[in-house]
């Protein structure tokens, strides 16, 4: 029995079973169970390990609270700049560079990188002190330099979005910028000579060209940055810690983290978790619609 | 684009000012770090009352503040430094050993409920890993796994974005060497091991530098698992014990700067392979 077992699994049927069986073990024990888990925790009053009782609906009932309220505004506006400033601008460096218009585009290339090699805490204490809310930080001494006033960055919602986003273009510009110069790589230089006979200008090129011939790098880019967005956590901790005053800059999953293993309140921290899972999936579901994912290959 | 026939005087304005704006972007890549770097010669106090400066003052600066990471709680931020390295190798080592196979696997044999696997890695990578960590939490108080360093890699030792770079990586490997290493007596094993394995050195490359970088700046589930002040590893630690709010001013910044510069040298040795490794196995579809 034992000798058969193996000789199937050393067999031409057998062997790339062998090869996928990691993942197959670790998705049953990481992914799925704890899924599971989390659906039926979200429905339940937990307090201890073994007592679990089911409520209903009640924990869903429970987030109507205007803290709660705060996390999503925070995520969501924060996951919408995510989006635009995160696929635009990473794209026009890496078009810059792959035109090989600039000087020393290798030099830049490696350089974009390094920000990406840092710990989001790390390099978030310089942002944190520089956009801090005295009128000595340096980006308000730069302010009253020119002769504009000093801001409160980290107080309100606003400007604390503002100082996110630009932490986080910082720190992933280098990635993104990375995965669009493997989709401009991947295109034929005749469908530019083409367009070049048709006689397209450089933005019909780009329009015409590049957008069509990137669209798998761009679904994949938009996509992991819907996720990154709405489950933004140490980007916050960096800039407010994880207790801050009013909320302000708390997350869906700073929320999670506070109300789960701060306040033990596992059943609501589990229905918090699946309110962001119905977000990721529902935006990414209209976004892979909308860049025609589902649409067959022409 | 050298087809471009654009007349000479034209490229040349172009390409200063496409040479201006990457400058431009290079100094906010690098600025951060000249802000760090200074302010960690200066005592604390001085930045406290001046804030972030770029200023060299021979006077006060010196590297002084270093030894205090030696000093400030017994050297506490070296053993945060031993875990956060500890984790980083055992994470990438195994992470790239299990999914190496899996996505080579995926991409170089045809077999039932192939596109099915390949399809739950895709739902997994889509999926907030945040969502799971409730009940993990709870297996791994069962477990007895509770504020050890395995606890902390068990959710990344099979690490889906990793598999699907293998796979796409894989994909481009002409199948005929498969062949030829059957003809020639390898089993499977032998084959990944001999033939492939060489074959894929970029694509590890490349996955080991985006490894170490997830694992060193990892901060929800290690600070959910390591609970002693001397398991935490840096982003705990400079998060939530050395912070920007705390009164460590001393130790804040050479912590950050000693924090930032292993990985760079790291990539400054590896860069060449990274990148050549990383747009090779680019994402197709």
């Amino acid at each position: 029995m034992i000798r058969r077992l193996k000789n199937y699994l050393t067999g031409p049927k057998g062997v790339p079973y062998l090869f996928v069986a990691p993942f197959i073990i670790f998705f049953l024990l990481v992914y799925l169970y704890p899924l599971i888990m989390t659906i039926i925790m979200s429905f339940q009053q937990i307090d201890g390990p073994n007592h679990h009782d089911f409520i209903g609906l009640k924990n869903y009932m429970k987030l109507n609270t205007r803290d709660f309220n705060m996390a999503l505004q925070t995520s969501g506006r924060y996951a919408v700049w995510d989006v635009i400033v995160l696929t635009i601008i990473p794209l026009l460096v890496a078009c810059v560079l792959h035109s090989g218009l600039a000087k020393a585009s290798n030099f830049f290339k490696s350089l974009f990188f390094i920000p990406s090699l840092t710990s989001i805490i790390v390099a978030g204490i310089v942002f944190r002190l520089a956009f801090g809310t005295l009128e000595t930080a340096t980006v308000n001494r730069a302010l009253t330099f020119f002769g504009l006033q000093p801001v409160k960055w980290l107080s309100y919602a606003g400007p604390g979005n503002f100082v996110l986003i630009l932490l986080t273009l910082w720190r992933w510009n280098g990635v993104n910028i990375v995965y669009y110069l493997s989709g401009l790589q991947a295109i034929p230089t005749d469908h530019y000579e083409a367009a070049q006979i048709d006689g397209a200008n450089a933005w019909q090129k780009f329009i015409h060209v590049t957008l069509p011939g990137i669209r798998p790098v761009l679904i994949y880019v938009i996509t992991i940055t819907v996720l990154g967005g709405f489950s933004m956590f140490t980007e916050s901790v960096a800039l407010w810690q994880q207790n801050n005053a009013g909320g302000v800059g708390r997350t869906i999953v700073g929320y999670m983290y506070m109300v789960g293993f701060k306040k033990n309140n596992l059943g609501l921290a589990s229905a918090v978790g699946l309110v962001l899972l119905g977000l990721v999936v529902a935006v990414n579901l209209i976004q892979l619609v909308l860049m025609g994912f589902f649409r067959k290959e022409d | 684009m050298a087809t471009n026939r654009i007349d000479g005087k034209k490229r040349t304005v172009l390409s200063v000012l496409a040479t201006l704006l990457m400058i431009l972007f290079a100094v906010f890549a690098m600025i951060p770090f000249a802000f760090m770097f200074m302010s960690s010669l200066k005592p604390g106090t001085e930045m406290m009352r001046y804030g972030l400066t770029l200023k060299f003052d021979p006077g006060i600066s010196s590297f002084q503040n270093y030894t205090a990471l030696d000093t400030y709680r017994d050297g506490v931020y070296w053993h945060w430094y031993k875990s956060s390295a500890i984790i980083m190798v055992l994470q990438t080592v195994i992470g790239l050993a299990f999914s190496s196979l899996v996505g080579y696997g995926l991409a170089m044999y045809n077999f039932r409920g192939r596109n099915l696997i390949f399809t739950l890695v895709l739902i997994v990578m889509m999926l907030p890993f945040e969502i799971l960590l409730l009940p993990m939490y709870q297996m791994m108080i069962r477990a007895k796994m509770m504020n050890s360093y395995f606890g902390v890699i068990i959710p990344y030792l099979v690490p889906p974005f990793m598999i699907f770079f293998f796979r796409q990586y894989s994909l481009g490997i002409p199948k005929e060497l498969m062949e030829a290493g059957r003809i020639d007596g390898c089993s499977d094993f032998g084959i990944f091991r001999r033939i492939m394995l060489p074959i894929m050195i970029p694509a590890f490359g490349a996955m080991t530098i985006l490894s170490c970088m997830n694992s060193w700046n990892n901060l929800l589930w290690p600070m959910i698992i390591l609970q002693t002040e001397k398991m935490h590893t840096i982003p705990i630690g400079m998060g939530t014990t050395i912070t920007p709010y705390g009164n460590a001013y001393d130790v804040l910044m050479p912590g950050a700067v000693m924090a930032v510069v292993p990985i760079i040298i790291i990539y400054l040795f590896a860069q060449k392979t990274f990148i050549k490794g990383l747009t090779a196995g680019s994402v197709k579809g």
